[in-house]
């Protein structure tokens, strides 16, 4: 069913980070990116990226299928890397050239961006690796139960996750059978400037949203069928259950925040020691 | 000098990773110009696989071991791609889907305007390849596409590659989910195009009284490879195998055989309708002669 799709795509090894509960990885996963946004210190990067690893290697993914999802936001990197290199101005000036001036403390801060994104995108997208999207919709709507109580319609949301994420692969799929029927009749989509190449998208577009019309529209007739019900109280036929394995996960990464917030904000300065311990003189 | 040449075609997709699936497995394979072939096999036995690399729409992987060359052209070579793709013209499952400008006339014209070719020639081909597959220019050149019926739709997908006059044509389950008028009629069309646009037909199948009926040769695929190859008689012969890889006989085959069971002495290789009605027509006149002349024949 799941093609080609090199982005966080779930990528099944039944490891122990695989049958971890959707709800503790959820959390965790949202944990690991507000810490990432905590840390100061180089030292604090090489403890996360061993954490990762150490995440990576129990999942027993291979590296390569996590670092295939920096590749998409590797523009962006590129981009605000460069920014930032040459327009912070604070510290020792390294290089200047016209309005460009490069500073150590440019560079550091350049460095550890490029860290922190790296990091964050490769720590979010274990959670897709890890977890099929059906497990994902259930957990967000476990944990969005509260909000029942204000009457927010969580079931109909979980339902329109469930529904969005299950239909990625299909458009996927669909749109790659789509050009290549436009291309069996000579179209071209890499030639050509930035209109040429939007307007060649034209024939893959359209048919591409006039099919989902129709496939929306036969999936609630089918779900109609079935009498389906977004109000009715609905069962599951798996129900997730908090495990041992969930617990020794949730204590692992409590103590890797609170190693990294005690670097921050406790021991300032323990971490940057380490630092100037390893660098020494490139800091 | 033979259209299609394929040596050695191996395909793998989504490789090195747990869904690693051999779609292709070492395929050799030469088609003569002016054949129309047949290619059998149960789903997921790497038929789609195999047609998208005649026009270099999927790229052969591993250029040192395999070569696909059709019509002289090679499919591994960038700079013919573009005249490969018009030189195959392919017709996709369920066609009608990739249709997307707002009249008949310009979905049509989109292949040969992607050719570059003259607006006369572009209007007269639009012209033409719309009445090929059926439809009268006039009543339907400036109606959108999406508010005909599906048999229609399929019409006009299909003229939309006839358009471009390849000298090779690939269809991939051409009447999937037509009724039965509509099945006929396009079957007979694809049949008429052999002698009017592309004198090389290749068409992929589940329907094997269709194959039976059409093909001048068959292929059948199991698992990436090609496990039988021959015309529709030699290869429906081939009872025990066909039925190894997933496949059934044509009712005309199925039938033959009830009656060689039931004592009635029809030749071996009966894979259509008309081929069955002969031999029985034969057994009936020779039956009838023998009575003439006073055999002991019941
Ligand atoms: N884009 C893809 N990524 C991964 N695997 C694929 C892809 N396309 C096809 N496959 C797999 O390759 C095999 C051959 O597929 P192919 O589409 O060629 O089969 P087919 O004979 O055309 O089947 P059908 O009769 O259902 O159309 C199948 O097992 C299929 O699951
Ligand atoms: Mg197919």
């Amino acid at each position: 069913m799941f093609r080609d799709i090199s982005f966080g795509q779930y990528y099944p090894t039944n490891s122990l980070v695989h049958k971890l509960d959707a709800r503790v990885k959820l959390l965790l996963t949202i944990l690991f990116v507000v810490v990432i946004f905590f840390i100061k210190s180089y030292f604090g990067f090489m403890l996360t990226a061993f954490v990762l690893i150490v995440i990576i290697l129990t999942a027993r993914l291979p590296i390569i299928s996590v670092l295939k999802s920096i590749r998409g936001i590797l523009f962006i990197i590129i981009f605000t890397s460069l920014i930032n290199l040459f327009f912070v101005k604070q510290g020792e000036i390294l290089w200047h050239w016209k309005i460009f001036t490069i500073t150590k403390v440019g560079v550091h801060t350049t460095i550890k961006m490029v860290l922190r994104l790296v990091l964050l995108i490769s720590g979010a997208s274990l959670l897709s690796l890890t977890t099929t999207p059906v497990q994902l919709a259930d957990g967000v709507e476990s944990i969005m139960a509260p909000l029942k109580l204000i009457k927010f319609p969580v079931r109909d949301v979980a339902m329109i996750m469930s529904i969005a994420l299950r239909f990625i692969p299909t458009l996927f799929e669909e749109t790659n059978k789509i050009i290549a029927a436009q291309k069996a009749r000579g179209a071209s989509f890499d030639t050509g400037g930035f209109f040429a190449r939007a307007k060649a998208m034209m024939p893959v577009l359209i048919p591409l949203f006039v099919n989902s019309f129709r496939r929306a529209d036969e999936l609630a007739f089918a779900m109609d069928a079935r009498c389906y019900n977004a109000t009715d109280k609905r069962t599951k036929m798996k129900k997730a259950r908090i495990g041992f394995g969930d617990i020794v996960a949730l204590l692992f990464m409590l103590s890797f925040a609170t190693v990294i917030l005690l670097d921050r904000y406790y021991f300032a300065g323990v971490g940057i020691t380490i630092d100037y311990w390893i660098f020494g003189d490139l800091l | 000098m033979s259209a299609i040449e394929l040596k050695d075609l191996t395909y793998i997709y989504s490789k090195k990773t747990p869904f690693e699936k051999r779609a292709l497995d070492d395929i050799n394979l030469s088609v003569e110009e002016g054949t129309f072939l047949g290619i059998i096999g149960e789903t997921g036995s790497g038929k789609s696989t195999l047609i998208q690399h005649l026009n270099g729409l999927i790229k052969v992987q591993n250029k040192k071991v395999s070569s696909v060359v059709v019509n002289g052209l090679s499919a591994t070579e960038k700079k013919t791609l573009k005249q490969l793709r018009f030189e195959v013209g392919i017709v996709f499952q369920y066609p009608e889907y990739q249709l997307f400008e707002d009249t008949v006339k310009k979905d049509v014209a989109y292949g040969p305007k992607n050719m570059k070719l003259p607006q006369e020639e572009i209007d007269a081909r639009v012209r033409r390849a719309l009445e090929v597959v059926g439809l009268n220019y006039d009543e339907f050149a400036e109606r959108s596409p999406f508010e005909l019926s599906g048999g229609e739709k399929r019409r006009v997908a299909i003229a939309g590659v006839i358009a471009m006059q390849p000298k090779i044509l690939v269809l991939d389950e051409p009447v999937a989910g037509l009724d039965p008028v509509g099945r006929s009629e396009i079957l007979a069309l694809i049949k008429q195009l052999q002698k009017d646009v592309s004198p090389t037909i290749i068409m992929v199948s589940h329907n094997m009284d269709d194959i039976a009926m059409l093909a001048d040769r068959i292929i059948a695929m199991y698992d990436g490879k090609i496990e039988l190859d021959g015309t529709p008689s030699e290869v429906f012969c081939n009872r025990e195998k066909i039925k190894e890889i997933g496949l059934d006989l044509p009712l005309a085959t199925r039938l033959r055989d009830k009656l060689v069971e039931k004592g009635i002495n029809l030749p071996d290789g009966i894979v259509t309708p008309a081929q069955l009605e002969a031999s029985l027509a034969a057994i009936k006149n020779g039956t009838a002669k023998d009575e003439v002349g006073g055999g002991d024949n019941v």
